[in-house]
């Protein structure tokens, strides 16, 4: 089977719909999103529309911790975070907010475990970005692979048991194998907010028959995203951190 | 697993004759229908139970392998599931094993020359590809003809993979007679490794003697960061100085100080008169008892001993620069600025060197002219001139060499020897456009059309030099 996986879109629509156009020429059989329909970008209305539609048609998605803030406010957020959050909930349709109010924390498809930030208590948001973390992860679940996003860094754990997890950084666009004798996590970057130094938006391709995960990288236009981040009146940084990818 | 035998089918692969037994795996004949040719399958021994990391192990084997392609590896044919039973089919390669020619080292230096070119130009076929094989011994080495194939990608490591294999084990993998002192201290990404591999097989070839031995403990291996193997003239007085240069300059504990690339290498193997001798290796002269004491006691970390790794530097630009330039007419404006693009490419690493090439064109019809009308010979006046053109880049003499080559056709010249010495970049210059130049073809054009690779063809702007004439 083979799975896209769409995470962090951030309200970014640029940047989503060069991606979903990238996933309509692969034609894969799933289609997930991963959580962070919402926040820092200037168009969360289209974006949860769309990501409706996609739920409509076939797609799973799950929660993330800014679509949690877009409706219930901000708690714990760093302050361009939470500005943003505040503004992104005004922005909201009632049925858009009761959609992502609706998201399910974790889903599972084929024996993998589809989670936002990680498998360890998934709505305390924990990053998963180092070994430890990942390892953490891991022992929280049964499942033989975990995908997540959150951190915007791409990366793949492999885990056995007794061991340290090995970290590999995923390379643009180059298929990263699976191992049968380890589990991973799969961290998923960022499709509206890269932060990786890789401004081009990024999705995951997982082969579960090839046993192949691949980092696609989509280029799009971020400097209009940043005008109407001005535009709107979000932060400034919001919108020059897209140029540079971090 | 059910015992296999001949005529056992795994996959549709008739099992043939059993080959000798690996360590780690056995081998066999075979032939598929689907799959012409003989072929050998090669069955990793995982029994129920067995280490994880010998799955590990065969799973990169895998990874890499399929991943591999060209005359210097055996042609990947498939690899069965892990959870039926575990095998990679590949094409047989026919030949002599490195490992049975070199049970009669010392041997003659023309062998080890050519034995020592073939299997740098296929280590440069695999660094290509992005794969260190980090097990380079005689007995992964297949003489077949002219060519050498490499096997066993047990150890091996792709750039573009994580390196799993590499975490399950503390201790040094590799082959204790031939580990890169790199990889002692657990490296497994540089492909100076290999060349340092190579330097051991040169030695080896060259005196019938293992610079250093087989030792059996990681203290016993960690000896070459701090000492360096005799002398190969002392092992071996037949060898020549330059063989003993060439072989030094592989073993180096600073990776940073051996060969630029594996094709760096084949290149002095191919040209040893232009090897420089010159050049003072480890020069440790006898250490007074202070100095020692002095060193006792401020031992440098191991790893500042084995220096930087060379990936980085292998990605800055070419290695092998080979430039041509007409110095028929003297050195004109197009010679400066061919000089002047050649110091650019070289500027961009500082390992990279220079090919110089200049074509003495004879005439088909006639008599060759040999000698000028000074008496002296054109091909000694060519040589004195390039050197004079090269000279402002200021290059080492191991960084250069200078080639007059004598020829009907100057862009079949620089063809041959770009291909031959397996150049990165030429670098060449153009004359302005002419009705003749159209009609005839030039230089440039045939090279730019038929080189295997990157040519910059140098013109002077606005095509003064032309109009100057």
């Amino acid at each position: 089977m083979r799975i896209a996986i769409l995470s962090d879109i951030h309200a970014n629509r640029e940047a989503f719909e060069a991606v979903l156009a990238a996933v309509r020429r692969l034609a894969p059989d799933r289609l997930v999103l991963l959580g962070d329909l919402v926040g820092y970008g200037p168009d969360p209305g289209f974006c949860v529309d769309a990501a409706r539609e996609l739920v409509a048609a076939g797609a799973i998605c799950i929660r993330g911790n800014h679509d949690e803030a877009a409706v219930h406010g901000p708690a714990g957020m760093t302050p361009n975070a939470h500005e943003a959050a505040l503004w992104t909930k005004a922005q909201l349709g009632a049925e858009q907010s009761a959609f992502l109010d609706s998201l399910p924390l974790t889903a599972e498809l084929d024996g993998v475990l589809l989670v936002h930030a990680s498998a360890r208590d998934p709505a305390a948001w924990h990053y998963v970005r180092d070994l430890r973390s990942a390892a953490a992860c891991l022992a929280a679940t049964e499942a033989r692979m975990v995908i997540c996003g959150h951190t915007h860094l791409p990366a793949i754990f492999y885990a056995r048991a007794g061991r340290e997890p090995v970290a590999f950084i995923p390379l643009r666009d180059v298929p990263a194998p699976l191992s049968a004798a380890h589990r991973h996590v799969v961290v998923v970057g960022a499709v509206g907010q890269p932060r990786d130094g890789d401004p081009a938006a990024c999705f995951a391709l997982l082969d579960t028959r090839a046993r192949e995960v691949t980092m696609m990288r989509v280029p799009y236009d971020s400097q209009e995203t940043a005008r109407k981040i001005r535009a709107a009146g979000l932060p400034d940084w919001l919108g020059l951190r897209l140029q540079i990818g971090r | 697993m059910e015992r296999l035998q001949t005529g056992s089918v795994i996959d549709g692969f008739t099992l043939g004759e059993r080959l000798k037994a690996g360590g780690m795996a056995m081998l066999w004949h075979a032939s598929h229908p689907d799959h012409p040719g003989p072929l050998v399958l090669k069955i990793p021994v995982l029994d129920p139970g067995a280490d994880v990391s010998a799955i590990i192990g065969y799973e990169t084997e895998v990874l890499i392998h399929k991943r591999l392609s060209g005359p210097h590896v055996p042609r990947f044919v498939a690899a069965g599931d892990l959870a039926a039973i575990p095998y990679i089919a590949m094409g047989l390669v026919a030949g002599e094993s490195l490992a049975e020619r070199i049970r009669q080292a010392p041997l003659p230096v023309p062998d080890v020359q050519r034995i020592g070119i073939a299997i740098a130009v296929a280590l440069a076929d695999l660094h290509r590809q992005n794969v260190v094989h980090l097990d380079l011994k005689p007995e992964n080495v297949i003489l077949a003809g002219e060519r050498a194939v490499l096997l066993d990608f047990g150890l091996a490591r792709h750039a573009e993979l994580p390196d799993l294999l590499g975490e399950e084990s503390s201790e040094p993998m590799g082959t204790s007679a031939y580990i890169a002192p790199e990889q002692v201290l657990g490296e497994r990404s540089d492909p100076a490794s290999d060349l340092f591999a190579l330097g051991c097989l040169l030695y080896q070839m060259a005196t019938g003697e293992e610079p250093f031995g087989r030792p059996k403990t990681v203290p016993g291996m960690k000896r070459r960061l701090y000492h360096a193997p005799r002398p190969l003239r002392a092992a071996n007085p037949q060898a020549p100085t330059w063989l003993e240069e060439i072989v030094g300059r592989c073993l180096e504990v600073d990776r940073g100080r051996r060969y630029a690339d594996a094709t760096r290498l084949a290149f002095d193997l191919r040209h040893p008169e232009q090897v420089a001798l010159a050049r003072k290796r480890r020069s440790t002269p006898e250490r007074g008892l202070g100095r020692r004491l002095v060193d006792l006691f401020q031992k440098r970390e191991e790893a500042q001993v084995t220096g930087t790794p060379t990936v980085a530097r292998r990605k800055a630009g070419p290695s092998m620069v080979l430039t041509a330039v007409d110095l028929s007419e003297g050195a004109d404006a197009l010679a400066a600025a061919i000089l002047a693009e050649t110091g650019r490419l070289l500027a961009a690493r500082p390992d990279s060197s220079l090919a110089c090439l200049t074509v003495l064109r004879t005439e088909i019809i006639g008599e060759t002219r040999t000698v000028d009308a000074e008496g002296r010979s054109l091909y000694i006046g060519r040589l004195v001139a390039l050197k004079d053109w090269a000279r402002p880049l200021h290059l080492p003499e191991d960084r250069v060499s200078y080639h007059v080559i004598e020829a009907v056709s100057a862009a079949e010249a620089i063809l041959r020897y770009a291909e031959h010495n397996d150049i990165d970049h030429i670098v060449l210059g153009a004359r302005s456009s002419s009705t003749l130049r159209r009609h005839l073809g030039s230089v440039s054009t045939k090279v730019v059309a038929e080189a295997h690779c990157s040519v910059s063809v140098v013109r002077v702007k606005g095509g003064a030099e032309e109009r100057d004439r």
